[in-house]
């Protein structure tokens, strides 16, 4: 009996093994951008060409930058919790329009509705490369220093809001 | 003989026009993913070898090099034009290292976090050589007679139906 124990013991442990790596999700690659300084942008606004919005301009307040574009269709499955979240007035947030065209932007705005107090606009994708961005959409908590405090990857559910996102920004503000 | 020669021609003159078509379709296809091998070689040369360095996180097997994802495009030009500014292989990973993680690396550092993964194998080989010689050992140390099949084994009382 007892010699039996040992391979036992082995197929509990490597099932414990594969039932860990089954419940991660290999997309959620943990970004080593968070509690580090937001990567500097200067980027024209989706809706005003002419004007150009800086990283530095919006020091000194806690706000959201979340990475969407008309082309991504997990964008769609958000867009509601985050014009839900913009109406209950909370911090800003700001969109990085990602690799999208400016009139396709505009257009997916005027019809699922702005969450945005204004949108970056980058057309190739550079302003992405500076932040990680590689699954959109994506959203970063950054503070009033101007620190990235977290990142989330994929559509913000009700649940990430209410659990991780809105916890920490009353942490941040507080 | 003269039907035969006929025969021989038309299949060939197919066979030609069969060609032809085919380097029509297959050329203006070709043209439309040449123009990435950009102008300066020697550059295009060391981007290629910096991006095989390189995970698309897109598409997470393969390399920045091999995937035609968006995002290994971007990648590929922002590793060229660094190239061009003159900055050092090493300057390039750790850009994107910075931005993405070691996860982006296809031999990722070692250091506490990765030393399971990097002497995991070796350590593996080791168990099983001792586990093997352990085995092996004690087997010899046995006397003949229980390698004799129609001798029962010792143990066979707990083991076999009563």
């Amino acid at each position: 009996m007892k010699r039996f124990l040992l391979p036992l013991a082995l197929f509990f442990v490597l099932v414990a093994f594969l039932a860990t790596g089954l419940r991660l999700d290999p997309r959620e690659v943990s970004s080593p951008l968070v509690d580090k300084p937001a990567p500097a942008f200067q980027a024209t606004v989706l809706a005003r060409p002419e004007f150009i919005l800086r990283r530095d301009d919006l020091l000194g307040k806690v706000w959201l930058l979340n990475v969407w574009a008309s082309w991504c269709s997990a964008c769609r499955v958000e867009h509601p919790v985050l014009i839900d979240f913009a109406r209950r007035g909370g911090v800003p947030i700001y969109g990085l329009n990602y690799k999208d065209k400016r009139e396709d932007g505009l257009g997916w705005l005027r019809q699922f509705g702005n969450p945005y107090r204004d949108s970056l606009f980058d057309p190739d994708g550079r302003i992405g490369i500076d932040y990680g961005v590689y699954g959109v959409p994506e959203t970063f908590v950054i503070d009033s220093k101007g620190v990235i405090r977290y990142k989330h990857i994929g559509p913000v559910t009700p649940d990430v809001l209410r659990d991780t996102i809105e916890p920490l920004l009353r942490k941040l503000n507080a | 003989m003269h039907e035969r020669l006929v025969r021989t021609l038309t299949r060939s003159a197919r066979a030609v026009a069969m060609a032809f078509l085919m380097l029509v379709f297959i050329v203006p296809s070709s043209a439309v993913e040449a123009p990435a091998a950009a102008e300066n070689p020697e550059i295009e040369a060391r981007m290629m070898a910096v991006a095989t360095e390189l995970r698309c996180l897109v598409c997470q097997n393969q390399t920045i090099a091999d995937s035609h994802a968006g995002l290994a495009e971007d990648l590929r030009r922002q590793i060229r034009e660094m190239l061009a500014k003159g900055k050092s292989e090493r300057e390039i990973l750790d850009y994107m290292t910075e931005r993405y993680g070691d996860f982006v690396l296809y031999r990722p550092p070692f250091k506490p976090a990765t030393a399971l993964l990097w002497i995991g194998p070796a350590l593996l080989m080791a168990v099983a050589l001792t586990a093997l010689a352990t085995v092996l050992r004690r087997r010899q140390r046995m006397s003949a007679e229980v390698f004799d099949p129609d001798t029962p084994d010792e143990e066979a009382d707990d083991d076999a139906p009563r």
